[in-house]
């Protein structure tokens, strides 16, 4: 029956569904073609392939990777892998899913988890190696992050003494967007120092100008951008390691170290004088989307914009993001120049497979020889990986990042919120930061905050 | 005189108590109820509008400010609808286009034709066990599908079968087949017993009877349900997200559309038109069967 639909009309839209599937699937057909030939030519760098054929013949063989990097970044991702493709015959087979936080916990307590997962927090790390179905990194891996990495890194991927997962990319958080020819118009100069930053605010409201815009609505996870302050201000007032006990529940979350970091961040972000450029009021903050959040920049209604390197993919199509382009960032600085903290995330690569050509292609990834080769496709990307070339990076903001990474005296931490249980660092973190920003005190933001911590 | 009014007062009492029916038609079709139902159906289409205006509006436009200043400031692009179909690098959603209808029609075709012939049984073949069956597919419908996604993946991990369509097909099927089954047997079981009993009293048996005389009957409701279906596979996200694992090319369009936005959103401009064109499809099955829709929907509902 089934076979011969009983009303014509029925019959009649399979056909129209059915073809325009045709229409559009050979629509995509003549695209792909045109995009692939474009990339090749940047991913044609040959690379020395002993480090990998070590593992045995590979040809033939596939690698599955599933991510949370989605597009447009998944482009130079994918593009990157090709070099270790062409040498060893292995085939990458790339999964993108913006669900990976939660969809790579569901395969892999199923028994159905990929080769390679690009894990985005050390907190989710933790939770997946509990699962019992993460491997612990090869030697070979080992030794590429022991050469290539700082031992912060290092630390970051390890989980209860055993070592999992290398870094792959990083991203640089204590940045703030500026307009390099507003400060230049108006005679403003980019602060070295926190106190600097703070009479720059004031120099530019007396100037009868909103020096900050924020935003932090961000769909189930608003709140973040704030606990992203809170972090950066720890860490300027109270230095690293006060910073990692308080990120460890060391010492309590509503102690007087946190209280007065959170009463910093609101000297900018609940101060009526400072904010909300061009979108309003302090409470607009909690509704403006964090994407939104620094385009008043772009109008000159803002000044300063406190986000991460990846804020950069955000600005819209023609900005020129350059130190004489249309926006730029300068590095959020330290209570003095001496000190230089960085507050920033990144993603690890964690095996669920022991195979050769896993291994194999977890030691290519944690090479500079891929970091290399990232960095010259990539546009919004850079690594703490000590091989990188800052020069192989083509966009001005990736070189600084990278410059911010690398310098030798900058003191990294992971982003606080992605290592605490979930019950905070992905709940009432964000909630009560939400509520701080709409109203509530301090004082019942950092309780609240320590009351939902697990026991 | 005084014969006269009560005369009166009669004939206004017939004419005040016409059928409920009438009652019905006549206040439905009155000019307050096509108003209302025109300001419902405007209220109806507002967001669609603006998610249509907004989908032909450059990036920075959409970003700053909303849909109806367009009215104001008209500007019109197609770069939406081209980095939609991966002219800027990126997905491409024509690709997934074919991925989605290679899902969806097995996902109606299976539940249809298993619940077709389950129905069947229930309605007219009587058996032991038949009444608790029922209501055990019944009671299934209140069962979460979620609760069901880690061991179903269990399962299909077992049989070696995760990445490849068969997962969505047969996870779609389970999910579909007791609503199914429940509408289409109170569909059949309005059936007149007489037309069965001819057919029977004329040699035919229950194979004969299903083909030669359900189906016929059942197409309105076949189709009604057909829809439903279609278009909750289309629109499906979470089933696809958990089973489809294992690569882009079993992802349906949903998948695409929610990766559109790019890893941190910030492509979200691109949304309006991924939403136009994943939402074609559908709107062009509704509108060529809904005759089906409606009729079918009716029928499966009047019994309990």
């Amino acid at each position: 029956m089934f076979g011969q639909p009983t009303s014509p009309r029925f019959r009649a839209v399979l056909a129209g569904t059915l073809s325009a599937g045709v229409v559009f699937g050979m629509a995509a057909c003549g695209d792909s073609k045109g995009s692939d030939s474009g990339s090749t030519d940047a991913a044609k760098s040959s690379i020395d392939c002993a480090p990998y054929t070590k593992f045995g013949d590979l040809k033939g063989k596939t690698v599955s990777v599933y991510t949370g990097i989605v597009t447009p970044e998944d482009t130079p991702q994918i593009n990157s892998y090709k070099p270790f493709e062409q040498c060893t015959g292995v085939t990458v087979k790339y999964e993108g899913d913006k669900s990976f936080e939660t969809q790579i916990l569901v395969r892999a307590k199923a028994g159905n988890p990929p080769d390679i997962g690009i894990v985005p927090q050390p907190g989710l790390l933790k939770q997946l190696v509990a699962t019992g179905k993460a491997v612990a990194a090869p030697p070979e891996t080992e030794a590429n992050v022991d050469k290539f990495w700082s031992k912060d890194w290092k630390t970051y991927g390890t989980v209860d003494g055993k070592f999992y997962a290398a870094p792959l990319g990083a991203n640089v958080k204590s940045l703030v967007w500026y307009s390099p020819s507003e400060f230049k118009d108006s005679g403003y100069t980019v602060p070295t120092t926190l106190d600097e930053l703070k009479t720059l605010s004031d120099k530019m409201v007396a100037d009868k100008k909103k020096p900050w815009c924020a935003g932090i609505n961000s769909g189930d996870a608003t709140g973040w951008p704030v606990t992203d302050w809170m972090e950066d201000f720890m860490l300027r007032l109270y230095g690293p390691d006060v910073y990692d006990k308080w990120v460890n529940h060391q010492i309590p979350f509503n102690g007087p170290e946190a209280t007065a970091a959170l009463d910093a961040v609101g000297a900018y972000l609940k101060n009526p004088a400072y904010v909300n450029g061009g979108l309003g009021d302090v409470k607009s903050i909690a509704s403006t989307t964090f994407q939104d959040g620094g385009l008043p920049i772009l109008d000159g209604t803002c000044e300063m914009h406190r986000q991460a390197s990846f804020y950069a993919a955000n600005w819209p199509q023609g900005t020129k993001v350059a130190e004489d382009g249309d926006v730029f960032a300068f590095y959020l600085p330290g209570k003095d120049t001496s000190a230089k903290p960085v507050l920033g995330g990144g993603e690890f690569i964690l095996a669920f497979a022991d195979r050769p050509e896993v291994k194999a292609f977890q030691t290519y990834l944690s090479s500079d020889t891929w970091a290399n080769i990232k960095a010259k496709l990539s546009s919004g990307w850079v690594s703490a990986n000590k091989g990188l070339d800052p020069n192989n990076l083509t966009n001005p903001i990736d070189q600084l990042s990278a410059k911010i990474l690398l310098d030798p005296a900058s003191q990294f931490r992971f982003d606080g919120s992605d290592q605490m249980p979930a019950a905070v660092g992905s709940d009432s973190f964000w909630k009560q930061s939400t509520a701080w920003i709409t109203g509530q005190d301090t004082k019942t933001t950092v309780d609240n905050i320590e009351k939902s911590w697990p026991k | 005189m005084s014969t006269v009014a009560p005369l009166a007062t009669d004939s206004d009492l017939a004419a005040e108590k016409p059928s409920a029916a009438a009652i019905a038609k006549k206040r439905l079709s009155s000019p307050w109820a096509s108003l209302a139902a025109i300001v419902i159906a405007v209220l109806w289409t507002i967001p669609t509008f603006g998610l249509l205006i907004s989908s032909f509006r450059p990036e920075r436009q959409i970003k700053r400010t909303g849909w109806w200043t367009f009215f104001s400031d008209p500007t019109v692009t197609l770069d939406n609808y081209r980095s939609v179909f991966g002219q800027n690098g990126g997905v491409n959603m024509a690709d997934f286009f074919v991925n989605s209808l290679v899902i969806c029609i097995p996902s109606v075709l299976i539940p249809l034709a298993l619940a077709s012939l389950a129905a069947y049984a229930f309605a007219w073949i009587n058996f032991r066990g038949k009444n608790f069956l029922f209501i055990a597919i019944f009671a299934l419908q209140i069962v979460p599908l979620q609760i069901t996604l880690i061991p179903l993946l269990e399962i299909f991990v077992h049989i070696h079968i995760t990445g490849t369509f068969w997962t969505l097909w047969l996870a779609h099927s389970t999910f579909a087949l007791p609503l199914a089954i429940y509408l289409l047997h109170n569909f059949m079981r309005e059936v007149p017993a007489g037309l069965i009993e001819a057919a029977r009293v004329d040699g035919a048996g229950h194979v004969a009877i299903f083909f030669r005389v359900m189906l016929p009957l059942l197409t309105p409701a076949l189709a009604a349900f057909g829809i439903f279906q279609f278009l909750w596979v289309w629109n499906d996200l979470l089933v696809a997200l958990v089973f489809a694992g294992g690569g882009n090319e079993v992802a349906p369009i949903t998948l695409a559309l929610a990766n559109l936005s790019g890893t941190r959103g910030t492509a979200w401009q691109l949304l309006s038109a991924g939403a136009f064109v994943s939402i074609a499809v559908p709107v062009l099955v509704f509108l060529l069967l809904q005759r089906y829709f409606v009729r079918g929907l009716l029928a499966g509902s009047v019994k309990g």
